[in-house]
């Protein structure tokens, strides 16, 4: 990083190039079943006619992205062919050929083009008001590091196996556009990324709300609020048309076959527990770890009979319905209700007080956080749906600044579980110490001036990730307790990112809500 | 940013890219029944730990000196005798006499990649900070850059081999340059008896400190501090030694295996004179191995000659780093039984100059890594060939932007060309040539590789590829010794020279 040193734009080309390198040289790390997942679409993709592709089930990974994702991966298949021919057969399950892992490996790193396009679309939104610095301390270069070299995607993508950059790529492409004011652009763009990937859903009322405020009213009045005269029928048209010709084009054909309701239930299969076989650190991991400590305290001191508390162990392994022993056990429904309402005080901050593309921007990490916080069957990487985005404000003010510092590392810190090999714990501890120590020094750097960004609590909470990930990889390995309670580092990992998590949210939440009240004092 | 920051981010991505290396193939891996270098490494623990000290360097029942035996110093077998005692730790099995032949799992394999990466982390990645941050005259930027490009060399990342004399090496030169004489011969020593390769830099060494002596005057102060170094030399090997010492036929035994003179003049394919010469006359036929000898040491000796003569009279830092790459490469290129992996004792101090000849180390360092490439063919190293070369190539273009600098001032060759110009007045196209001649070289590089990485080479000829290789670098290498002596011969920044000049 150090590299990019004196001539102009190339060194953006050259972090770019010096990641995708990286990227090539992770090739032979550890896959996980995910890499199995995409294979097998891959070959239903191939080998099928459309109408059976939501109904083919060899495989226990069927289908369950949207229409424009099986299309991407067969056109992937294509590609594939020309690489090994046999994995492309639907009876191949966990095929992984030197020449299979290649190519998948390769598709990954190659469709991530996107995403450094994205970056540096973003790059260019934000506002390099700091002349004369030097490039290493520039804003632009900051985040352009945050985003491409991002410690979560690199291990998500290049090391576990998912398609997650090229998707990023398309929403921050698509927040770029907004920043732009290419608003029919952007919406476009958002639109086609919930048709690859539909857990972006989460996100959609801050796009919803934001058009319809920010770009179908054209005027506001003089002091800042609503003018219902300036509503424009031309752009809520526009929009609502590219909404459903996108729609039409991913979902027309399944809806001609009759097969909409099975696409839905393959997307949304509600029927997996409330949290995944590793708790996402949100606030239901909290929930059961109070639950079972309670439960624990009970059977203790006797207040419990030990007869009647269900066996089932969340965290054993596999996704199961689970009964909460001492709380109230929590339905779907629920989680729909709690998430619905931990959104709504920022899209009403959105509506109310519109402040352009940043306030879009900050509703945007607040939806995705809440939904993170409060949604069913969670994964613990859905915490970079807030992350990326915050990084293009964390370059911008220290306030949001000292946010992300907490954000990523707690929630980088959470992806830790999802490599376990002995070979990629020494490489995640390494590219996790890259990246952290690049993003504070980098942003302490940048917002010199403005005093340390962390507080006392918040500087001890974060140095004692480090005794907890030697207790847990290091030392909890050779206690006894190994056996007995396997789930221990998952739990602690899990519950104490947790209250990271949702200390980062409520700070954001916090700041995004008082700073409208001060901007309206200001325009009274 | 602050240095330290930026200096411990250059530090992690060195080990990042060391250690992703690791995950692929290693040398020799399931191949019975010799395997490779990683077997060796393995089998030294197992004979270090299990036989007394007095057979290690013996033939015996136990020890079958035709299957990896030790043919290292001293320190490199204490040094394998200390890992053994780890690996006892985890599984006796890994070092277990005998039965532990052929060893191979998957917490082996991390077990000997982590003693590499352990080994680097404690004395060569230190050296090289500490030798960016000393650099003189450079900003901040500057010498991080050049920690980022000598710790991303690939050379040593795909050949990792626990780089202790290489890390001693530098040691020597980093003391050397803050004016610790004593240290400086103390950790050379100890590079010596780490790898007796390490002799390809003694005479530098020897002349820098002799020429230093010299300058403080015979007589007075010169005399005590040769005397002092002298001491120094000798107690280090005498420490190193010490177990050896019981008797004469010990250490005559151990002599024996370090320098093997009935191997014959080269093995395989090596990028030197000899195996160059091998494709247009069979030397090994012409002559007899004693003749062999003798020429070697000859060309050898003269070719290194002028830059340890001048050394030796005008003792300077800049002149002992470029006579220790002439003097190497000299070495490699002439001596006898030369391996493949002895160019990376050239890269190393070429290593050291790339702050002040960005294009030419560049260069020579990529050929250098381009001269191994039939090795790491046969490890399965292409992908990480590639991937780092690349990385490399990249690193050192933004960070010296390498093609801007090529006046004649950069290239260190004012002075040289201005002696030219005294014969040929219309002679001024040197950063030109040189431009063309690198991109010309970098393309045919290319083809080479992807030519031996993709075709099947024809039957008549089935080692076309690798001898193409070793020719084309051998030209390479040839051209460098040539440029880097013209630039220690007419190296104008002390006194007598300009005078000259002018």
């Amino acid at each position: 990083m150090a590299a990019a040193g004196g001539s102009g734009g190339c060194w953006f080309l050259a972090l770019a190039l010096g990641v995708s390198l990286l990227k090539c040289l992770l090739i032979p790390t550890y896959h996980s079943t995910d890499f199995e997942v995409h294979r097998n679409w891959l070959a239903i993709t191939h080998n099928l006619p459309v109408s059976e592709w939501y109904y083919e089930a060899t495989s226990e990974w069927t289908l369950d992205y949207p229409p424009f994702f099986a299309w991407f991966e067969y056109a992937l298949s294509h590609v594939a062919k020309y690489f090994d021919q046999e994995m492309l057969v639907i009876q191949n399950l966990n095929y992984s050929s030197h020449a299979t892992v290649f190519f998948q490996r390769l598709s990954v790193i190659f469709t991530d083009i996107l995403f450094v396009y994205a970056a540096r679309e973003c790059c260019r939104c934000v506002n390099g008001k700091r002349p004369g610095k030097e490039l290493l301390e520039k804003p632009m270069f900051v985040l352009a590091v945050l985003l491409l070299w991002n410690f979560g995607l690199l291990i998500v993508d290049h090391i576990h196996f998912q398609y997650n950059g090229f998707l990023f790529g398309l929403m921050l492409l698509s927040v770029a556009r907004l920043f732009q004011k290419r608003h029919l652009e952007g919406a476009l763009l958002f639109a086609v990324l919930l048709h690859f990937k539909h857990i972006y859903i989460y996100v959609a009322p801050a796009y919803c709300v934001y058009l319809l405020r920010s770009y179908c009213f054209t005027a506001n009045k003089a002091d800042g609020s609503l003018k219902w005269s300036s509503f424009s029928f031309l752009r809520i048209t526009l929009l609502g048309l590219i909404v459903c010709l996108v729609s039409a084009l991913s979902l027309g054909p399944f809806a001609v076959l009759g097969q909409l309701p099975q696409v839905i239930s393959r997307l949304f299969p509600f029927k997996r527990g409330l949290c995944h076989a590793y708790w996402a650190p949100n606030f239901w991991a909290l929930y059961n770890a109070v639950d079972k400590t309670l439960a624990v305290v009970g059977i203790k001191y006797k207040f419990l009979d030990p007869e009647k508390i269900p066996k089932a162990s969340m965290t054993g392994g596999l996704v199961q319905e689970f009964q909460h022993t001492v709380l109230p056990s929590v339905t779907p429904l629920a989680t729909l209700i709690c998430t619905f309402i931990s959104i709504l005080p920022s899209v009403f901050c959105l509506w109310f007080k519109p402040q352009g593309p940043r306030g879009f921007l900050q509703c945007l990490i607040l939806c995705a956080l809440s939904s993170f916080m409060f949604g069913w069957h969670v994964h613990e990487k859905a915490i970079l749906l807030a992350i990326l985005p915050l990084s293009l404000l964390s370059v911008e003010s220290p306030k949001h600044a000292g946010i992300y510092l907490i954000l990523t590392t707690t929630g980088h810190f959470s992806l830790f579980p999802l490599l376990f090999t002995p070979p990629e714990i020494t490489t995640k501890i390494l590219l996790m110490l890259l990246f952290t120590v690049y993003s504070f020094s980098s942003l302490r750097a940048l917002f010199r001036k403005e005093g340390p960004l962390l507080n006392w609590l918040e500087t001890i909470y974060l140095i004692e990730l480090v005794p907890l990930e030697i207790f847990c990889e290091i030392v909890f390995p050779l206690t006894p307790w190994k056996l007995k309670f396997p789930f221990i580092p998952l739990l602690l990992t899990s519950v104490y990112c947790a209250l990271g998590i949702t200390y980062a949210w409520l700070k954001l939440y916090v700041s995004v809500l008082t700073e409208s009240v001060t901007v309206r004092q200001k325009a009274e | 940013m602050e240095k330290w920051s930026l200096m411990t981010i250059t530090v992690l991505l060195g080990l990042i890219v060391r250690w992703m290396v690791s995950f692929g193939s290693y040398s020799g891996a399931g191949k019975p029944p010799m395997y490779g270098d990683y077997e060796a490494q393995r089998h030294w623990q197992e004979v270090t730990y299990n036989l007394p000290i007095k057979q290690w360097y013996f033939n015996t029942s136990d020890n079958n000196l035709q299957y990896w035996g030790l043919d290292y110093p001293p320190l490199t077998a204490y040094h394998s005798l200390l890992c053994a005692y780890v690996a006892k730790l985890i599984n006796p099995d890994w070092i277990a006499l005998h039965t532990s032949r052929g060893y191979e799992s998957q917490p082996h394999k991390l077990f000997m990649r982590a003693t590499v990466l352990i080994a680097d982390l404690l004395v060569y990645i230190p050296a090289v900070i500490l030798y960016c941050c000393y650099l003189k005259e450079t900003s901040t930027k500057k010498k991080i850059a050049s920690a980022l490009c000598i710790l991303l060399y690939p050379g040593l990342i795909l050949i990792d081999y626990g780089h202790f004399h290489l890390g001693f090496a530098l040691w020597g030169v980093l003391s050397l340059s803050y004016d610790w004489d004593l240290l400086g011969s103390l950790a050379f020593c100890l590079a010596i008896n780490y790898k007796q390769m390490e002799l390809y830099h003694s005479l530098p060494f020897f002349c820098y400190l002799l020429g230093k002596c010299f300058q403080k005057g015979l007589t007075g102060k010169g005399l005590v501090l040769l005397i002092k170094i002298a001491f120094t030399v000798v107690a280090s090997f005498a420490i190193c030694w010490l177990p050896f010492c019981t008797e004469v036929e010990q250490i005559l035994q151990v002599l024996r295996r370090l320098f093997p003179i009935d191997r014959g003049l080269f093995e395989d394919k090596v990028a030197n004179i000899w195996c160059s010469l091998n494709v247009l006359i069979k030397i090994k036929n012409v002559m007899s191995p004693q003749t062999q000898l003798k020429l070697s040491f000859a060309f050898t000796f003269l070719t290194l000659l002028p830059a340890c003569i001048k050394l030796t009279l005008q003792p300077s830092l800049r002149g002992f780093k470029f006579a220790m790459i002439s003097c190497a490469l000299s070495f490699f290129l002439f001596s006898f039984q030369v391996h493949e992996k002895s160019i990376l004792l050239v890269s190393i101090p070429v290593c050291l100059m790339l702050n002040e000849i960005p294009l030419m180390s560049t260069w020579f360092l990529l050929v250098s890594t381009f001269s191994l490439l039939p090795l790491l063919l046969k490890d399965g190293l292409l992908l990480a060939y590639v991937v780092t070369t690349l990385a490399f190539l990249t690193v050192c273009e933004t960070s010296f932007s390498i093609f801007e600098k090529t006046s004649e001032e950069d290239l260190q060759l004012k002075s040289f060309s201005l002696s030219i110009r005294g014969y040929i007045p219309s002679f001024k196209a040197f950063p030109k040539i040189i431009k063309s001649l690198f991109i010309v070289s970098v393309t045919l590089m290319g083809i080479l590789t992807l030519m031996s990485a993709t075709l099947t080479p024809p039957q008549k000829l089935p080692d076309l590829f690798p001898v193409s290789v070793s020719v084309v670098s051998c030209l390479h290498f040839l051209f460098f010794l040539m440029y880097f002596n013209a630039v220690v011969l007419w190296d104008s920044r002390n006194g007598r020279n300009q005078k000259k000049i002018h």
